[in-house]
């Protein structure tokens, strides 16, 4: 700790505060407030309180519940992939490989790469007829793919898109972790006897499993409130909006079809669900000052 | 070692190394796929070939894109905003995140975990109130209106990722000047910010690169063409798969690869700088 007087830090925090007061924590009141009225495209001008008719409205529709599943499915399907690959590409990368250089910077470029790019080119390579994916599939003899004109591939190829461009976040943070886990424990459970799977399961997992596990909070964070991918893959969730997650959906609600206060009480109730999330899992994991 | 278990490590080893192959094609596919798609002749767009050259390759889109697009100009405009934001990201994150690795004060924790917090929000909740706050104040289809936005975002993770690199320098050195009778703020700007120079290069480098690829909001607050950001205007060629698809991989292209280029030689910087900043808390 440094010594200054007592008023230093609170100069120093003054300007960025000021800042996230106007640009984030008065916006974010704001979407409360309107979370409470009935501004839309009719009552532009003219909007009233409304107590709670919105949030009774999401809550009595199916919309909800559905986009709610979806949500879950989109995240937990990019995050199980993204570790179990991430995870495996890291394992063959730590050990003397040829061409571990090469790997390394190959299995990074999804990541380096503009999102709003990868899903835009994407989709070019999902078009059923020309699309580099349905020819290669039909090379295969394999039937080409409706990917985006049928509901079901139309949400799997965003999730493809989004897998591919997540894995390299992964691989890096296991890489970190593999790297740090001190040799001798390989060569003791060798001494033991242990067969691979054995020294990964009794070694490895447990040695990576407190950097994996908060990158992968903050994966499902991300991954949940992404809808760049989802969006831009989609057209905006073609067809007929059946590939929406909740962000995605509600970004379209507001400024597709301006249903602004249904989208921000929408918002509210996906805030919540992170912040449930979020509590919940803080308190199984250490405390942020315990790390500091 | 026997006979069947040296030729047993060898089948392991073909079979990572074919997967690795196979694994590294799947990866870089689609940026070669870019590659292809941008030398495609125009009445060969609708094409079932699956080569990386194509017959008849030709840059002409890559002359298009320079010459008869607003491709410089979306450039122009994209660099102007991320410029703008990377500037008082870093400003105001620079002393905030300062007072936070080095002092303890009453609203220390809240602080810090109200910064956390914000990753939490929903984008679209932030999106909206801005959004009719701002056509309120007349800041739609402004470079100001999308520059506050893109604040709001950078701020937090500028805050946080700073914080984790001043954690890292020995306070030892500024006690050091403050005996040698330096005041606070000058120990600071003279001893504490230029040995975190790396730290302010890449938390400007990552808050410029996120508003330099920024789409969702971007798309809500520009709707005139001439001030299209570089997300926009891309996102207006690729918009239907027809002649303006070999347009739209040129620039990506020209986008892309200084971007990839960077993260290649950050590599090993990238890794620790999450390391400290971000998941070290």
């Amino acid at each position: 700790m440094l010594r200054a007087p007592r008023a230093f830090p609170y100069r120093l925090l003054l300007p960025a505060v000021v800042a996230m007061l106007a640009v984030v924590l008065f916006p974010l009141l704001y979407n409360f407030y309107l979370a409470f009225r009935n501004m839309s495209l009719y009552h532009y001008a003219d909007h009233r309180f409304v107590g709670l008719t919105q949030f009774r409205q999401l809550f009595s529709q199916p919309i909800l519940y559905v986009l709610f599943g979806k949500s879950l499915l989109w995240t937990a399907l990019n995050l199980f992939f993204h570790v179990a690959i991430g995870l495996f590409l890291a394992i063959l990368l730590t050990g003397p490989i040829k061409g571990r250089a090469f790997y390394r910077t190959v299995f990074i470029l999804p990541w380096a790469m503009p999102q709003y790019i990868s899903a835009l080119t994407w989709r070019g390579m999902f078009n059923y007829e020309y699309g580099a994916v349905n020819l290669i599939l039909q090379r295969l003899h394999l039937p080409a793919v409706p990917w985006l004109t049928d509901q079901v591939w139309a949400f799997l190829a965003p999730v493809i898109v989004n897998i591919w461009l997540g894995f390299p976040f992964m691989m890096i943070v296991c890489l970190g972790a593999l790297s740090a886990i001190p040799r001798d424990l390989y060569e003791a459970a060798d001494l033991d006897g242990a067969n691979a799977w054995q020294k990964f399961r009794n070694v490895t997992w447990p040695q990576i499993l407190p950097v994996l596990t908060p990158a992968v909070l903050l994966g499902t964070i991300w991954t949940f409130n992404n809808m760049v991918v989802i969006w831009l893959v989609s057209q905006g969730g073609q067809p007929a909006d059946q590939t929406h997650i909740m962000v995605s959906y509600i970004y379209k609600v507001a400024f597709t079809y301006y249903r602004y206060s249904y989208a921000a009480a929408f918002s509210v109730i996906v805030f919540l669900i992170l912040l449930g999330f979020v509590l919940f899992t803080l308190r199984r994991a250490a405390p942020l000052e315990a790390r500091t | 070692m026997t006979g069947a278990g040296r030729a047993r490590r060898r089948m392991v080893g073909v079979l990572k190394h074919a997967f690795l192959a196979l694994f590294a094609l799947a990866t870089v596919y689609p940026i070669l796929q870019i590659v292809a798609v941008s030398l495609r002749p125009a009445d060969r767009l609708y094409s079932t070939s699956l080569a990386l050259i194509p017959k008849d390759a030709t840059l002409r889109a890559y002359h298009a894109i320079l010459f008869e697009k607003d491709f410089l100009l979306w450039m122009r405009n994209s660099f102007v905003v991320s410029l703008a934001v990377t500037l008082l990201g870093v400003t105001l994150a620079s002393t905030a995140a300062y007072a936070f690795s080095r002092f303890r004060f009453p609203g220390w924790r809240e602080g810090l975990y109200s910064f956390l917090l914000t990753q939490l929000f929903p984008p679209t909740m932030l999106m909206l109130p801005l959004y009719v706050l701002m056509r309120a104040l007349h800041l739609l289809d402004t470079f100001t209106g999308l520059a506050v936005a893109y604040t709001a975002t950078a701020l937090p993770f500028c805050v946080w990722t700073m914080r984790g690199y001043y954690d890292t320098i020995p306070v030892e050195l500024e006690q050091a000047a403050l005996i040698d009778g330096c005041g606070p703020w000058a120990a600071f700007t003279r001893v504490t910010l230029p040995l975190a120079a790396p730290a302010l290069a890449i938390t400007a480098l990552f808050s410029f690169m996120a508003a330099w690829s920024e789409y969702p909001v971007a798309r809500i607050i520009i709707h005139r063409q001439e001030l299209y950001t570089l997300p926009l205007g891309l996102e207006s060629l690729a918009g239907v798969f027809q002649t303006e698809w070999a347009n739209y991989a040129a620039g990506s292209l020209f986008v892309c690869v200084p971007v990839m280029a960077l993260f290649v030689v950050l590599n090993r910087w990238l890794v620790s700088g999450l390391a400290l900043g971000g998941v070290k808390g």
